[in-house]
């Protein structure tokens, strides 16, 4: 039995007026990934974003229910949103490493919180590059700048940044979208090692990386949840007959 | 040819030749200087003190006054301008005061600078008892170029990506961390090119050191910060204006202000050798 890592429960998002989620209820299941498809501006983006907090960004932004972390709601009047944001790391659609060295953009989180001493930074930093594949690669320039690596380089050292907090689960928003053939196919291997260690949730437009990396799918359509559930059931066999027109591309 | 294609070329010879005056009025204006300045150019004119009634001698302690003038005045206004650009970016701030201080910012950029001359005579001479001296001066001179810094450094703290500070709070950095850590270091050399570019501006006012800092002769350098300097463009204005041997210390002026437009022409390329080479680096 897998257990339910994060949980939303009828989660309601509005951005001022704009009602943009509709009683969404999924779960991202431990050691899973979870991919999320669904038509441009759905909702998807927002709805990963109320995962780690993003939205406490947009003044305008205004959340109803609740969200689950290992049993703990995160929009808790007492809970920690840094601490949150720790927990659950989030990978961007374009890859964002800070103009600093390739060292101190994964050592950034560690060193914000703080309590971590410079062995212990060094080695956090080397397990994360290894563990995002990307160590070979930069070992020997380590404090190069974090600009001169190739794209595909850039979004693993994003994961890796993202991997250096310890997180429990990952928020991958169309990682490869911005990515060439070779790179993106790199990632989603990546992604498939990674889930040994953290639960992953990855929003995709690309239905064939759906298929071949994730365990469970949701479909989202207009802000609501339509379809949650394996893989293997929501393409072959969707409940929803909305669900069977996006994936034979009925509309796009 | 097409009625089209007759506008077209019309438009572009029109702002081809605007340019060229431009360009032309550039070069008038620094022929206009440099020949008369450039002849009684030489070591001793820039490493003496004046002699004989200002006619002869060097302008050393001019060229002192005002690198200190303009170093104080900066090293006042850049730690005040850059504190002042990170509280009107971040966010949560009450809306109705940010507009506040920023209406304040740009009136004070519209002021003359004569008058920035008087509220420094007032407070700082006066009403703060420091008297005609490099501290006044330089004071008065930080209140003009404040406004000009916290532009320069909010428009460059504006430039950061919002995909940087996005990934820092994404990683549990707090808005202060993330300004301290991500946003300032990326806008800090887009802040220093839009300070150096107010050096200049500083460096060659005159109306507020005249009543504050400046003084038409002394021998000596300024060894404190209560002493009145010499100052570049004061010299040159008093040398314009003052005195009863015009014709002789008309050249001196030119000389000086050569020198001061060299100065102030190596401070910028300083800025655009900065620019350059972030550019060059930066991919984003
Ligand atoms: N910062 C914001 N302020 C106001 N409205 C927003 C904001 N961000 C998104 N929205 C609105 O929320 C809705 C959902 O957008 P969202 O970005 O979540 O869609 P998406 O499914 O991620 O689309 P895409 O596939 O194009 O990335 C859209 O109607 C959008 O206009
Ligand atoms: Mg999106």
């Amino acid at each position: 039995m897998v257990k339910a890592h994060i949980c939303t429960n009828n989660l309601n998002l509005w951005f001022g007026d704009n009602h943009v989620l509709y009683d969404v209820s999924m779960c991202v299941f431990e050691n899973r990934i979870t991919a999320m498809i669904g038509p441009s501006g759905c909702g998807k983006s927002s709805l990963l974003r109320c995962f780690n907090r993003m939205n406490d960004l947009i003044p305008s932004a205004r959340i109803q229910g609740s969200i689950l972390l290992d049993e703990e709601d995160i929009y808790h009047p007492k809970a920690r949103v840094t601490d949150i944001r720790t927990r659950v790391g989030m990978v961007f659609q374009k890859p964002n490493p800070f103009p600093k060295s390739i060292f101190n953009n994964v050592a950034f989180g560690l060193k914000i919180q703080g309590k971590h001493s410079k062995s212990e930074i060094m080695d956090r930093v080397e397990k994360s590059l290894k563990d995002a594949w990307l160590w070979d690669e930069v070992k020997d320039r380590l404090h190069s700048s974090a600009m001169s690596l190739s794209g595909g380089q850039q979004q693993r050292l994003c994961i890796a940044r993202a991997l250096a907090n310890g997180p429990r689960v990952l928020l991958l928003d169309e990682p490869t979208s911005a990515l060439d053939p070779q790179s993106t196919a790199k990632i989603e291997e990546l992604c498939l090692d990674l889930k040994s260690k953290v639960s992953i949730l990855i929003v995709t437009h690309n239905i064939a990386q759906a298929g071949r990396i994730s365990d469970y799918t949701a479909f989202m359509y207009l802000g609501e949840l339509v379809e949650f559930g394996e893989s293997s059931q929501v393409f072959t066999v969707p409940k929803d007959s909305r669900t069977e027109d996006y994936l034979t591309g009925v509309f796009g | 040819m097409s009625k089209r294609e007759l506008r077209n070329l019309a438009g572009k010879s029109l702002v081809g030749i605007l340019c060229a005056i431009t360009a032309g009025m550039l070069i008038v204006f620094l022929y206009g200087i440099f020949s008369r300045g450039i002849g009684v150019l030489s070591w001793e004119f820039i490493s003496q003190p004046p002699r004989s009634g200002m006619t002869e001698g060097g302008i050393f302690p001019a060229i002192v006054g005002t690198f200190w003038l303009t170093l104080l005045s900066i090293a006042i206004a850049l730690p005040m301008g850059i504190l002042c650009a990170i509280y009107l970016y971040s966010y949560g701030r009450p809306l109705w005061f940010v507009k506040l201080v920023k209406l304040a910012i740009n009136t004070l950029v519209g002021i003359p600078s004569i008058i920035y001359g008087l509220f420094g005579m007032a407070v700082f001479v006066n009403m703060l008892s420091l008297d005609v001296s490099l501290i006044s001066g330089a004071l008065t001179l930080a209140i003009l170029a404040l406004p000009l810094i916290i532009n320069a450094a909010e428009e460059a703290l504006q430039g950061v990506p919002k995909d940087f500070t996005e990934a820092s709070i994404a990683l549990g950095a707090p808005i202060s961390k993330t300004i301290l850590r991500v946003v300032l270091p990326t806008a800090m050399p887009n802040i220093l090119t839009g300070t150096i570019i107010s050096i200049g501006r500083v460096a060659g006012e005159t109306a507020p050191i005249m009543f504050t800092a400046a003084t038409f002769y002394s021998r000596r350098l300024p060894s404190s910060l209560s002493h009145e300097v010499m100052a570049l463009p004061y010299h040159i204005f008093a040398l314009m204006t003052e005195g009863s041997k015009g014709s002789l210390q008309a050249p001196i002026a030119y000389g000086s202000a050569v020198v001061l437009l060299l100065m102030v022409l190596g401070v910028s390329s300083i800025a655009i050798i900065i620019r350059y080479r972030f550019r060059r680096n930066k991919q984003w």
